[in-house]
C-alpha cells in the first residue's frame, strides 16, 4: 500500500503510482485545500512543500515520492493559522475569490523560509502562481509584511 | 479601528463558526435550509439569535469581488448593530421561489450585486431596526421616539435603560415589517463606507474554504467529461468497452449528443479514463471555421451598407466626406476566455421525485431553472445549493452548461451525488468567449484640428445573439453600444462631436459568446479611446487637452479623466524613458479613467510601471473593497491586453491550457494607485469598468514611447520596435 508523510503524519492509502500528488492529496486523503487549476504545472494553484521546497503537485507523480520524504499542503503550514504569511494575509486581505492563494501562500512560505528578507526580485521569480482575480499587489505587500514581522 | 474589529471578529467566529456560516458541507442543504422562515428572523434580511449574532442573508454571489461583504455593510449600517457580531447566511433559489422572491434578483454580473440591491437591502436594515426598536419600546411600555440604537443595544433615553437587539429579537420578529422606512445619508454612515476587511478570508488561508470543486457528499461519484471540439459537431460514436476495466471506472454516459462522461470513484480515474476513450466526432458543418476566415467577414463588414445606427447626431457621413482632413484606422479585438482559476464544476444528485445541485454559481436562480429543465422536473422539485466560487468574471452567470451537463449524468445514476468537474482543456476549448470585434474609424477635423464628424463602424459579434437571442429585436444588441450611448446612466460616451455616427453589423461566428468581465465596453475603449489619441498626436494636440475640448457637455466623464491625469501628474516629465497613456470611458453606471506609464526597451520589450485609476461610482461602500476591485481589474485587463486571444482553427480552440493562453503574474504587474472619486447621487458598479481603460490607457502609452500604433490585440503578436 502507498506511503506518504503528510502534514507530520504518515498516511496510507490506495492509488495508482501514476497518479499525481495533487489528487492523492484532494481524492485519498481529503485534503482539498490544495487546488486542481490546469494540471501541467502552470498555475501553481496546487503548491505544496516537499521537504521544504515549493513542488506543483499536480505534475509529480507519487511514484516519484516516498515515505521519507515530508509533504506540507495549506492544511499543515500551520496549526491555527498563524504562520506569519497567513497573517500578513488577513491583515491586509490578500485573497479575492482565494482559489489559488492556497498555492500563493504556499509558495510565500517556502520563499520567505529560503529568503527572510526577499527582494522584490526574489518575489518576481519565486511567486508565478497564476491569480486571475488580480490579487499580485497585495501578495507582493504580504510578503513584504510577512518578512518584516519575522525579522 | 480596523485591527479592534477583526479581533473580534476573530474571537467571533472561533466560538461558533458553523451558525454563521450560510452553507455547512457536512450536512448538505441543512444550514442553507435555515436561511428560510426561521425564527428569529427579524425580516428577510435579518436574523438576530439570542447572543446577539446578527445573521445577514445575501443572495448575490460572492466569487472574490466583496460584494457579500458590502451588501452586509449596507445592512448592518441601517440596522445600527454591531459589526463585529455580524455573520451571514445565503438564502437558496429554492427558498426564494417558496418565499415569492423575497430577497430580489440573484444575478451577480454586469456589476450590479451593490448598485442593484442597495436599495432594498438597505430598506432590509432599516425595517429590521424598527421592529427591534418597537419591540423594546413595546416592553418598557415607552414611545419609541425616546429610543436610540446604537452597535445593536436599544436605549431608552430618558431612562437610560438598555436592552440588546437579541434579547427583544423574538418579539420584533413577530411585529409588521413596516413599509416607510428613512433610509440614512451617506454621509452619516460608520460601518458603510469604512475600509473594513472581508467577511470571508479567514477560510481562504487555511485551506478550509469549500469551492465547488472541494465538495465531497456521502456515496458520491466523479465525473469527466469532453464535449465535442468542434462548436457545433457532435459525438458519432464511443468504445465504452475499450475503458470498462480500467480502475474506478463506474459507467460511460453520453451527455446531449455532443458530448461523453467517464463517471468513476475518484476524479482522477474517470479524467484518465475519459482521455482513453476511443471517441468519433461528428464535426458538424462548422468543421473547417477557422479565425482567418472570420476575420475576412469582419472586415468586409466594416464596410457592409447595412448596419443597426447605435448613437447618431448631426450627419457624420457628410460631414466626412466635406471635411478638409480625414484621418480613418481600423481595429480589432480577439475572442478571450473568462479562464476561472476553479474550472467549471457541479455536483448533482437526482431521483424521480427530486434533483438538487451544489455549484458554483453567478446566478443561483438562473442555475435552478437549467437544474429543473434538465431534471424535467418543476422548480418546485428542485433546489440548487450555491457554493464558493473559485473565480466568475461572467463565465458562471448566464449559461449554466455545466449545470445541465451534471444533471444529465446524475439521471444516468438516480440517488447517487455525482460531482462533474470539466478538465482545464475542456474549460479552454468549451468557454462563452469575450466576442470578437473589428472597428473602423473615420475622423473628420476642420482646419484648426477640431473633431467634427467621426464614424465607428463596429462589426461582428453579438452577445445576445448567443446567449438571450429572445432580446435581440430587428438585428439590434444594444448592448453592444455600451460606453458608446448618447446618454443614460449606464454607459454613456463621454464626448460631444457635432457629427456622430456609431453602427453595428452583427457577424457571429460559429465560436459560443458570453458576458466577459467588463464586456463590450472593453474593445469598445480600445477602438475610441486610441483611435481619439490618434487624432490627438496627428494634430500635434495633447491628447488630455484633445479630449477635454470635447466633454464640456460630460462634466462627470471630465471630471474622473483630470482626477487621474492630476493623480498621474499628467503634463508634469515623466521619469526617464517613462511614457504615459490616458484613457476614460464609463460603463456599468461608473466613470473610469485611467495613467499608463510604461517603458519600451530597444528591443521592444514592454515594462508597465505604474497604472493610476480613477473611478466615481457614486457612493463606495468600502473604499479598500473599491481598491481591490480596481487593482484586480488591471490584471484582468492587462493580461488581455499582453495576451488574451483565442483564435480557431478547424472548427475548434487552439488554446487548452495556461501553457499556449499565457495571463499575466505577478511580475509583470504596475504598481496600481486607485483615486475613488464619488460624487453621490448614483449608484454605479465597481468589478468592471476600469478593465476597459486598462488596455487603451496602455497602448496610448506605448505610442508615445515608441511611435508604434497597436490597433490589432493581444500585444504578443506585435512589435513593439521603435516606428
Amino acid at each position: 500500500m502507498p506511503t506518504l508523510h503528510v502534514n507530520g503524519k504518515t498516511v496510507f492509502f490506495e492509488a495508482e503510482p501514476d497518479t499525481p500528488l495533487l489528487w492523492v492529496l484532494r481524492e485519498q486523503l481529503g485534503l482539498t485545500g490544495t487546488k486542481y487549476g490546469c494540471g501541467i504545472a502552470q498555475c501553481g494553484s496546487c503548491t505544496v512543500h516537499v521537504d521544504g521546497a515549493p513542488v506543483r503537485s499536480c505534475a509529480l507523480p507519487l511514484a516519484a515520492l516516498n515515505a521519507n520524504q515530508k509533504i506540507v499542503t495549506i492544511e499543515g503550514l500551520s496549526p491555527d493559522g498563524s504562520h506569519p504569511v497567513q497573517k500578513a494575509w488577513a491583515a491586509l486581505d490578500v485573497p479575492q475569490c482565494g482559489f489559488c492563494q492556497s498555492g500563493m501562500i504556499m509558495a510565500a512560505a517556502a520563499l520567505l523560509a529560503a529568503k527572510p528578507q526577499p527582494t522584490d526580485a526574489d518575489i518576481d521569480a519565486a511567486m508565478s502562481n497564476i491569480c486571475r482575480c488580480g490579487t499580485y499587489n497585495r501578495v507582493r505587500a504580504g510578503i513584504k509584511q510577512a518578512a518584516a514581522a519575522k525579522s | 479601528m480596523l485591527q479592534e474589529l477583526e479581533l473580534s471578529r476573530r474571537g467571533f467566529l472561533g466560538a461558533g463558526a458553523g451558525l454563521v456560516v450560510g452553507f455547512h458541507v457536512a450536512a448538505p442543504g441543512e444550514a442553507q435550509a435555515q436561511a428560510a422562515a426561521q425564527p428569529p428572523e427579524i425580516n428577510a434580511w435579518v436574523r438576530v439569535l439570542p447572543d446577539d449574532r446578527v445573521l445577514i442573508r445575501i443572495v448575490r454571489s460572492e466569487m472574490g469581488q466583496g460584494t457579500l461583504t458590502g451588501l452586509a455593510q449596507l445592512v448592518a449600517e441601517e440596522l445600527d448593530c454591531d459589526w463585529s457580531k455580524v455573520g451571514t447566511e445565503q438564502p437558496t433559489p429554492g427558498q426564494s421561489l417558496a418565499r415569492n422572491r423575497v430577497w430580489g434578483n440573484f444575478s451577480t454580473g454586469g456589476s450590479r450585486g451593490i448598485r442593484e440591491s442597495q436599495d432594498y437591502v438597505r430598506k432590509g436594515g432599516a425595517t429590521a431596526r424598527l421592529m427591534l426598536v418597537q419591540a423594546a419600546a413595546n416592553e418598557w411600555k415607552v414611545p419609541v421616539a425616546e429610543c436610540r440604537t446604537a452597535r445593536g443595544v436599544i436605549t431608552h433615553q430618558p431612562t437610560g435603560r438598555r436592552i440588546s437587539y437579541g434579547q427583544v429579537a423574538d418579539a420584533a420578529g413577530k411585529l409588521p415589517v413596516p413599509t416607510e422606512v428613512a433610509l440614512k445619508d451617506p454621509k452619516d454612515w460608520t460601518i458603510a463606507g469604512q475600509p473594513l476587511l472581508r467577511l470571508d478570508t479567514k477560510d481562504k488561508l487555511t485551506g478550509a474554504q469549500v469551492y465547488g470543486m472541494d465538495l465531497k457528499l456521502p456515496g458520491m461519484l466523479n465525473a469527466a467529461i469532453k464535449d465535442c471540439p468542434v462548436f457545433g459537431g457532435k459525438v458519432r460514436s464511443f468504445d465504452a468497452a475499450a475503458i470498462a476495466r480500467r480502475p474506478g471506472v463506474k459507467k460511460v454516459v453520453p451527455v446531449g449528443d455532443s458530448a461523453v462522461a467517464v463517471v468513476a470513484d475518484t476524479w482522477w480515474h474517470a479524467k484518465t479514463a475519459l482521455d482513453a476513450l476511443p471517441i468519433v466526432w461528428d464535426e458538424g458543418p462548422h468543421a473547417n471555421a477557422s479565425s482567418a476566415a472570420f476575420a475576412a467577414v469582419l472586415k468586409a463588414a466594416l464596410d457592409a451598407p447595412e448596419a443597426v445606427v447605435g448613437t447618431s447626431n448631426g450627419d457624420a457621413r457628410a460631414a466626412l466626406a466635406a471635411a478638409p482632413r480625414k484621418l480613418e484606422a481600423v481595429y480589432a479585438y480577439p475572442h478571450q476566455n473568462h479562464a476561472t482559476m476553479e474550472t467549471m464544476n457541479a455536483t448533482a444528485r437526482w431521483t424521480p421525485q427530486r434533483c438538487e445541485v451544489w455549484t458554483p454559481t453567478q446566478n443561483g436562480e438562473a442555475a435552478l431553472a437549467a437544474t429543473a429543465e434538465a431534471a424535467g422536473l418543476p422548480a418546485a422539485q428542485c433546489e440548487v445549493y450555491k457554493i464558493n466560487l473559485g473565480g466568475g468574471f461572467g463565465r458562471r452567470g448566464a449559461v449554466h452548461d455545466w449545470v445541465r451537463q451534471a444533471v444529465a449524468i446524475a439521471r444516468e445514476l438516480p440517488g447517487t451525488p455525482v460531482k462533474l468537474i470539466w478538465s482545464r482543456e475542456e474549460d479552454m476549448l468549451h468557454g462563452r468567449y469575450h466576442p470578437v470585434t473589428m472597428c473602423k474609424l473615420q475622423a473628420g477635423l476642420d482646419a484648426q484640428g477640431n473633431l467634427q464628424a467621426l464614424h465607428m463602424r463596429i462589426a461582428g459579434q453579438s452577445i445576445l445573439a448567443g446567449v438571450f437571442p429572445q432580446n435581440v429585436r430587428d438585428g439590434r444588441d444594444p448592448v453592444v453600444f455600451q460606453g458608446l450611448n448618447a446618454s443614460g446612466p449606464e454607459a454613456s460616451i463621454g464626448y460631444s462631436v457635432p457629427h456622430l455616427l456609431i453602427d453595428h453589423a452583427m457577424r457571429n461566428p460559429s465560436v459560443p459568446p458570453g458576458f466577459w468581465r467588463g464586456v463590450n465596453l472593453n474593445q469598445n475603449a480600445v477602438y475610441l479611446e486610441c483611435f481619439l489619441d490618434e487624432l490627438a498626436h496627428a494634430t500635434k494636440q495633447d491628447p488630455l487637452a484633445f479630449r477635454l475640448k470635447l466633454m464640456g457637455s460630460h462634466p462627470k466623464h471630465r471630471a474622473v479623466l483630470e482626477a487621474a491625469a492630476k493623480g498621474a501628474g499628467w503634463g508634469t516629465p515623466a521619469p526617464a524613458g517613462v511614457f504615459r497613456g490616458i484613457a476614460q470611458t464609463m460603463g456599468f453606471g461608473s466613470y473610469v479613467a485611467a495613467v499608463a506609464e510604461v517603458s519600451v526597451s530597444s528591443a521592444g520589450e514592454l515594462k508597465i510601471h505604474r497604472i493610476v485609476a480613477a473611478t466615481d461610482p457614486g457612493h463606495v461602500v468600502n473604499p479598500q473593497q473599491v481598491a481591490m476591485q480596481v487593482e484586480g481589474s488591471f490584471v484582468y485587463g492587462l493580461s488581455a491586453a499582453l495576451y488574451g486571444e483565442c483564435t480557431l482553427k478547424n472548427g475548434r480552440i487552439e488554446q487548452s491550457n495556461f501553457d499556449s493562453y499565457p495571463v499575466m503574474r505577478l511580475a509583470q504587474m504596475p504598481k496600481v494607485e486607485t483615486i475613488a472619486v464619488p460624487s453621490g447621487g448614483f449608484w454605479g458598479g465597481v468589478g468592471e469598468p476600469t478593465i476597459a481603460v486598462a488596455a487603451p490607457a496602455v497602448l496610448n502609452a506605448i505610442f508615445a514611447a515608441t511611435g508604434v500604433r497597436i490597433r490589432e490585440l493581444p500585444l504578443k503578436n506585435q512589435s513593439l520596435k521603435k516606428a
